[in-house]
């Protein structure tokens, strides 16, 4: 079924490149994926839970917070706050990539539940190709959920068995991927300004606001991005 | 009972958030430069999330293993290393740090 469904959304020949970059950034979020399970087991979570959360949710950083909080016995309220909270960034995002996969009703319903932070990178890194920008965000989409549900589910049954993700130090390859994807784009000038301001006010507003917000605030940053200059800006 | 409750709150919740954006989307005319705009405000959100998730945790300074890591993707990612290239040097930048005993 998936794959009459990218053909039927003018897949063909696959970017062998883009598969590539895929299968590093799957390979990581396999172990996240697997680390997620196996803490919630550690927790007294059951596995059909914490893979009800991936397969529902779909959005790590939450998924933790929310799971996290939730077995410290801080509260239900606390824990789908600060999770919802987290994934307010996905307003922006949605504005960004939403064109992608608005176009049939399925598109739009499955589309909506793949938004995360790297279909969004490889989106926007695919540039003004709406072609190329529609294949990334549907490999990156849908690879991340199988290997996120997959990995939830091992990590549940036999999460012990792997090697913590800060030993292996994963937690420095994610970012380091999405800012690679990021990195072209702040070649413009103007995206790069607004970039500086925008993580400027995040870490500034990190250390005393909930975390999700901070990121959120980031967009500010493109106040710099001025009102436009018409003609000009096309032509360059 | 509640982490059921739990689950279903965030997963209808999140549902709603990406929604949403594509729905303002919709709302607004596009034009060429407010289309820029929008891309360069995700671009700018994706930066500060990996500035901020590199510098801090907790709440706190994450110590010099993971900004190490993530820089040196970074640097490898500027020249142009392909993707795989960049993982694997950020993660094993950050693991060799901390098995050196560099927090």
């Amino acid at each position: 079924m998936p794959i009459a469904f990218f053909e039927r959304h003018g897949f063909r020949g696959l970017d062998r490149k883009l598969l590539r970059d895929i299968a590093a950034l799957a390979a990581g979020i396999l172990i996240v994926g697997i680390s997620f399970g196996a803490i919630a087991t550690s927790q007294g979570v059951p596995w059909w839970q914490s893979s009800a959360m991936s397969l529902f949710v779909y959005a790590g950083a939450a998924q933790f917070a929310t799971m996290g909080i939730m077995t410290a016995g801080g509260g239900l309220v606390a824990g789908v706050a600060a999770g919802l909270i987290l994934n307010l960034r996905h307003i922006p995002y949605g504005m960004a990539v939403g064109g992608i996969y608005w176009t049939g009703l399925r598109s739009k319903l499955i589309g909506t539940h793949l938004l995360i932070d790297q279909s969004t990178a490889f989106a926007l890194a695919a540039g003004d190709d709406p072609r190329r920008a529609r294949q990334a965000f549907w490999t990156v989409g849908v690879s991340l959920f199988l290997v996120w549900n997959v990995g939830t589910v091992i990590g549940a049954f036999a999460g012990q068995l792997v090697a913590d993700p800060k030993v292996l130090g994963l937690d420095a390859a994610l970012p380091a991927i999405l800012l690679a994807l990021v990195m072209p784009s702040l070649k413009d000038r103007r995206t790069l300004l607004a970039g500086v301001l925008g993580t400027a006010v995040a870490l500034a507003t990190s250390f005393f606001l909930p975390a999700g917000i901070p990121v959120l605030l980031a967009v500010i940053g493109v106040v710099v991005m001025g009102k436009g200059t018409g003609k000009k800006e096309e032509t360059a | 009972m509640n982490m059921l409750i739990a689950i279903a709150a965030l997963a209808a919740g999140t549902y709603l958030i990406r929604l949403s954006g594509a729905l303002l989307r919709k709302r607004i005319t596009l034009s060429t430069h407010a289309e820029k705009v929008i891309k360069a405000g995700a671009m700018v959100v994706l930066l500060a999330l990996t500035v901020t998730s590199s510098l801090l945790v907790d709440g706190g300074f994450a110590g010099w293993a993971l900004p190490a890591g993530v820089l040196i993707g970074g640097v490898l990612a500027w020249r142009r290393a392909p993707l795989a290239v960049v993982v694997v040097a950020a993660a094993a930048t950050t693991a060799l740090l901390r098995l050196a005993g560099v927090a």
